[in-house]
């Protein structure tokens, strides 16, 4: 890819404290008080106008997670979260629903403008882009606007903010919410049933073929605030959908806390391909400020065939706590996770997957690629399982790490498990440094230090970055150069 | 256009250069011969600039200009072509982008434009076509998987598109069955120009029956020994170094 | 957790009651009383360690002993009589024998007047009465890390033996330390200490041996310090019968330029847990780790490893085998750390697994913890069954299907024993993988 030297220039232009996306939006928000309890969680249901049934669901959510722990088993460190201490929801002040783009505060449509999101549609038919792009835009516990509903309409395809589903299509969300990631799943997603906003749903109709990229950007802006939003992708038999997530946050010295779910599952002969461009704000080079990244993500692939893929590009958050996983039902499903993770400064990243075999001839194939920098910690966690069904079962994993500079770690912590004499699991894992020898021969040529570590790593990664659609592979080619700034030399 | 003057050169404590001279000029092609482990792999490396040698006395002048505080990158901007003995794979990087990158980023180390795409395209089909270098190697990773042959005619189309001043064939020969040999070398003897000089570091004679040279010098336990016309190549061909390793001695 | 009181299963109650009333009578200065206590401290704050705690996630001691059974006695005469007639259904490796039975030294059945030159054995029990220096500066801390397993031994340990080899010293005839447990089903705690002095090399050949049938509860603990430039190969042969529960730790701290061996091999017990903690103290030293688990019926076996690269420029290759049938579980867990100041580590580790049953079970966790840069490490982890095509392609050339199996099993488990330097050793282990093979 030619971006090489454009990267080296965003390199050089950009210092690593100055986060590109670290600025605020000053927009009037309606906030409730912080803390959560149980008449937080009925004011988020009630702020949501939602029926009688969800109110229900989320304080039973809410009950369950006062009985459980943080989970400690992740390789992070972090001083203790007082979730009393944070706004369990934050709203622009014109909410309820602008009809139209028109009725969405400029302050916010400049927001992510400035982050290069093309929100109005018109800029985008007037535009250079080919490729349409329908967004769904959440600012801190909302989701503010969505585009191309109509276009998406006519085939069928239902793409809109979850609160508003669950309004309109009450008997979807009834149906498969929670059916993946159960309420009591974990400590973050049990927290996330009960106070979860807003998020992005989506239904794909039987035999569709989603006309366009569904992409939604999330951002948190209001300080002290937590993001807890929640995802729900449905495609039904034979369909297929791609979509893309982004996330930023402005630069803040405090840490903010990110809580979400997402929740897609795969009908008989459905494909959905997600990918993430996380960019969370990831603190400065000491450590100060960042957001907590904790999300569960997992994918049910829950008919014959179907097939669910995972990419992600993490280069944000000060810690990520995040397993985006597969779990293999239907007989001849197939699950993918491509992962890049760039840790630099004191990040922390405890990231993997899990590929859960349970039906006949189901597939898996695991390739992540983690480079860490500065003093940063980043770790591969991954279960690969075969239960005794999973006839003829295969996966193969390769997870590679690069450590460029010694104060930095890397760590790989698979977990390999085979109760089918017919499974085949292979599993391979290697850690290195950029070798003098090839610094030196590409200097030799003429590229500077920096340029001959953003080209070499560029390579590294290589194989992921083609899971990424166009668009969002230029972009996070750049994310991870930026994010490796300071790290050279 | 080069000029080495008492080099002395260690690595890890052992001293690999023990005061070399060594002159070429505009136009020349100067050859180098020896024994192994006489320093002719070192010299290459710290003329190119690698880190791990550490210069102890003497100077490197290109044009008059002393090279030893400037880095490998700087050096290849001013002219500086190393065509390894062993290229390096880099695993994920296609050969195109890493050429141009490495084009571009000299092309701006001295001030001018970058390249545009297309003109890049037929510079590179252009040189690859004369070095019969098949389209889709291009496309490949860096010298990922490529034969010893392939990885050499890589060396020198990356010589003929960067255009130096100055080039160093660090045995370019080795590996190469005969038919790769004069691909190789004729490649190399289409680049000869007036204002161009080449040092061929090499321990047989053979390449020089295709490369040849208008001096030869022999090198011994870390300098220059023996110096003479393209003949006494012809001379160390026929009696061997054993001279050599007992006169530096 | 420290706040959740433990609910405890009748093995830990008994342990935590017995320990009060046999401390008195298990020898030691007042310094080893007090290593004791430590131990059982430790022993008491976490129990018996179940799939909840990482590092026995796939090995639950609490449910493998559902009772603690009582410590074994000092053997009597007709204990000794039996431990020798078991003793005798061993391989002749032509080695100078050490025995302990019972958890306790048996001179009676060691080769004490015939020890090759430069190499000594002491009685651990008496050892630890009488303030050995081994005993007071290495004891724990090859074997060192914070795990339920050792503070058991360290609590209970009632003997065993020290073994040194002198500086310089190449021992030609192998020593086999073999520790026999007989009797009614009982808990042992034997430890070994074993010293190899700068420049010396020796071939180890440790044995465990119990009958069939009966559910002895071995806890084993072996303690290797090997000096600078010392050469080491260490092979251990777990055969204990196939009703006993057998936890053994190997704790090895290896000197600078230099090389050790150490293999497990384990077909029999009911369930086995080989732990190894390895350190490197010096620099450009080699280690290989391996082991072959060849497991049917209910069988369980972990292989846990923990490979510590402390410092520069040292290589490890772990090799693990495991052929699984019936409905047997292996385990392998291994950790390779490389410290920041481990510059330049090679580390290599490789678990392969074959099931052969549908009701098998593999479990692999092969992990790296990295904080140098400059390193080439990489691990490696398979799990299926038998290649296909190539099964069918030997059966093409006229050989039955049990032959062509046992045929590529018998090459698959060949790669990790080709890491054993001693020939006899090695020559009859492929002998016990073929007999394994045949009894199938």
């Amino acid at each position: 890819m030619p971006a090489v030297q454009e990267t080296v220039e965003q390199v050089r232009a950009i210092d690593v404290d100055q986060y590109k996306y670290g600025f605020e939006t000053d927009v009037e928000m309606d906030v409730a008080p912080k803390g959560l309890n149980e008449d937080i969680v009925r004011l988020i249901s009630s702020k949501k106008g939602e029926p009688a049934w969800m109110t229900e669901w989320r304080l039973d959510a809410f009950r369950r997670w006062q009985t459980m722990r943080e989970p400690t088993w992740a390789r992070v460190d972090y001083p203790a979260i007082d979730f009393n201490d944070i706004h369990y929801y934050a709203a622009p002040k014109n909410n309820p629903a602008p009809k139209s783009l028109d009725e969405v505060d400029p302050a916010i449509l400049d927001t992510y403008k400035k982050l290069g999101i093309p929100l109005r549609e018109q800029e985008i038919l007037a535009g250079v882009q080919t490729s349409k792009v329908a967004v769904d835009a959440v600012f801190d516990s909302v989701s503010v606007v969505t585009t191309f509903k109509e276009e998406l309409a006519k085939a069928g395809v239902i793409f809109c903010s979850i609160s508003e589903a669950m309004r309109e299509h009450p008997e979807l969300v009834r149906k498969y919410l929670g059916t993946v990631v159960p309420v009591t799943d974990n400590f973050y997603a049990t927290m996330n049933s009960a106070v979860f906003t807003d998020g992005s749903f989506v239904y794909v109709p039987k035999g569709v073929r989603c006309p366009m990229e569904l992409s939604t950007y999330f951002r948190i802006n209001e300080k002290n605030t937590g993001q807890f939003e929640r995802t729900l992708i449905i495609a039904d038999e034979g369909s297929y959908v791609s979509y893309l997530e982004g996330c930023t946050a402005p630069q803040r010295d405090e840490n903010q806390l990110h809580a979400a779910v997402v929740e897609l599952i795969a009908l008989d002969d459905a494909e959905i391909k997600y990918s993430t461009v996380q960019n969370w704000y990831p603190g400065d080079s000491e450590g100060k400020g960042g957001i907590y990244n904790f999300v569960t993500k997992r994918g049910d692939c829950r008919g014959k065939n179907s097939k669910i893929s995972w990419t992600q590009v993490e280069t944000g958050s000060s810690i990520t706590w995040k397993y985006p996983s597969c779990i293999l039902r239907g007989d001849g499903s197939r699950g993918e996770f491509y992962s890049i993770a760039v840790s630099n400064g004191r990040q922390q990243v405890d990231s993997g997957t899990k590929m859960i075999h349970l039906g006949k001839n189901t597939t898996s194939r695991i390739i992540a690629k983690g480079i860490s920098a500065g003093r940063s910690n980043s770790t591969y966690r991954g279960l690969v399982s075969a239960h005794r069904k999973a006839t003829n079962a295969r996966n193969f994993t390769n997870c590679d790490s690069l450590l460029i500079g010694n104060k930095c770690g890397a760590h790989t912590v698979p977990y390999i498990e085979s109760k089918n004499a017919t499974a085949v699991f292979e599993h391979e894992a290697t850690t290195s440094k950029i070798s003098e020898e090839q610094m030196f021969y590409c200097m030799q040529r003429g590229l500077s230090a920096e340029e001959a570590t953003a080209l070499i790593v560029n390579g590294f990664v290589k194989d992921v970055l083609q899971q990424l659609p166009m668009e969002f592979a230029v972009e996070a080619q750049k994310l991870i150069s930026i994010s490796l700034e300071g790290s050279v030399g | 256009m080069l000029e080495i003057r008492n080099l002395h050169v260690q690595i890890e404590d052992k001293k690999i250069l023990n005061g070399l001279n060594l002159t070429v000029h505009k136009g020349e092609v100067a050859a180098i011969m020896g024994p192994n482990g006489s320093g002719k792999s070192t010299l290459s490396y710290v003329i190119a600039g690698k880190e791990d040698y550490e210069v102890l006395d003497g100077e490197i002048l290109l044009d008059g200009e002393n090279i030893l505080e400037m880095e490998a990158d700087a050096r290849a901007a001013a002219g500086v072509f190393l065509a390894f003995q062993y290229p390096l794979e880099i695993p994920g990087v296609a050969t195109m982008t890493f050429l141009k990158a490495a084009m571009n980023a000299q092309r701006k180390a001295r001030g001018e434009e970058e390249l545009a795409t297309t003109d890049f395209m037929k510079r590179v089909r252009a040189g690859a076509e004369k070095l019969g270098i098949p389209q889709d190697m291009l496309k490949r990773g860096l010298n990922v998987g490529f034969s010893g042959g392939e990885k050499k005619r890589m060396e020198i189309l990356q010589m003929a598109l960067l255009e130096p001043r100055f080039c160093i064939l660090d045995e370019t020969d080795s590996g190469l069955d005969i038919d790769a040999l004069k691909v190789v070398s004729d490649g190399v003897n289409a680049l000869r120009s007036p204002d161009r000089a080449f040092l061929v570091i090499t321990h047989y004679q053979r390449l020089l029956n295709y490369i040849v040279p208008d001096t030869v010098h022999v090198m011994a336990h870390g300098k220059v020994v023996k110096s003479g016309g393209k003949e006494l190549a012809l001379e160390l061909e026929a009696n061997g170094y054993a001279d050599y390793k007992t006169l530096a001695a | 957790m420290t706040d959740i009181t433990p609910i405890r299963t009748p093995a830990e109650s008994a342990i935590l009651s017995r320990f009060p009333e046999v401390k008195a009578s298990l020898p030691g200065t007042s310094a080893v009383a007090t290593l004791r206590e430590q131990a059982f401290g430790r022993f008491q704050e976490t129990g018996l360690p179940h799939r909840r705690i990482e590092k026995w996630k796939y090995t639950d001691l609490r449910a493998l002993m559902r009772e603690a059974a009582p410590i074994a006695a000092v053997p009597t005469e007709a204990d000794l009589a039996i431990a020798k007639a078991l003793l005798a259904g061993l391989p002749d490796f032509g080695a100078a024998n050490v025995t302990v039975v019972n958890g306790r030294f048996a001179p009676s059945l060691s080769d004490l007047g015939a020890l090759p030159a430069g190499v000594s054995v002491v009685d651990l029990g008496e050892a630890l009465g009488s303030g050995h220096p081994l005993v007071v500066e290495r004891m724990g801390r090859a074997a060192a890390a914070d795990d339920a397993a050792l503070s058991l031994n360290a609590a209970f340990v009632a003997g065993g033996a020290i073994l040194t080899v002198a500086p310089g010293t190449a021992v030609e005839r192998p020593i086999a330390l073999r520790f026999v447990t007989v009797g009614n089903a009982s808990a042992v705690y034997p430890r070994a200490l074993i010293e190899i002095g700068k420049g010396a090399s020796v071939t180890l050949i440790e044995t465990h041996l119990s009958a069939d049938g009966v559910a002895h509860q071995a806890n084993e603990v072996v303690e290797i310090f090997a000096g600078d430039a010392t050469t080491v190969d260490h092979i251990r042969i777990n055969a204990h019968g196939d009703a006993a529960v057998d936890v053994s730790s190997l704790g090895v701290v290896l000197g600078g330029e230099a090389n050790l061996r150490t293999f497990n091999f384990v077909t029999n017990p009911a369930a086995a847990r080989h732990q190894v903690f390895f350190r490197f103290a010096g620099e450009h030293s080699t280690a290989t780790v391996s082991g072959a688990s060849l497991l049917k019926g209910k069988r369980h076996a972990d292989t846990t490893l923990f490979v510590d690269h402390a410092v520069e420029n040292c290589a490890s290759r772990e090799m693990f085998a495991h052929v699984l049938d019936g409905q047997a579980t292996g385990v392998f867990q291994g950790m390779i750390l490389v410290r920041p100041e481990a510059q330049k580590t090679d580390g290599k580790m490789m678990s392969r697994a074959v099931l052969l049953s549908d009701d098998a079970t593999m479990n692999n966790k092969p992990e790296l913890e990295i904080y140098a840069d400059d390193v080439a490490c990489g691990h490696g982890a398979t799990v299926g069954a038998l290649d296909e095509d190539l099964l069918f392609y030997l059966r093409a050339r006229g050989l039955p299907k049990a032959e062509a199996e046992a045929l590529m099993l018998a090459a698959f488990v060949g790669e990790a024993l080709e890491s054993i330097g001693h020939d006899g050793v090695r020559e009859t282990l492929e002998g016990l993988v073929e007999a394994w093979l045949k009894a199938r």
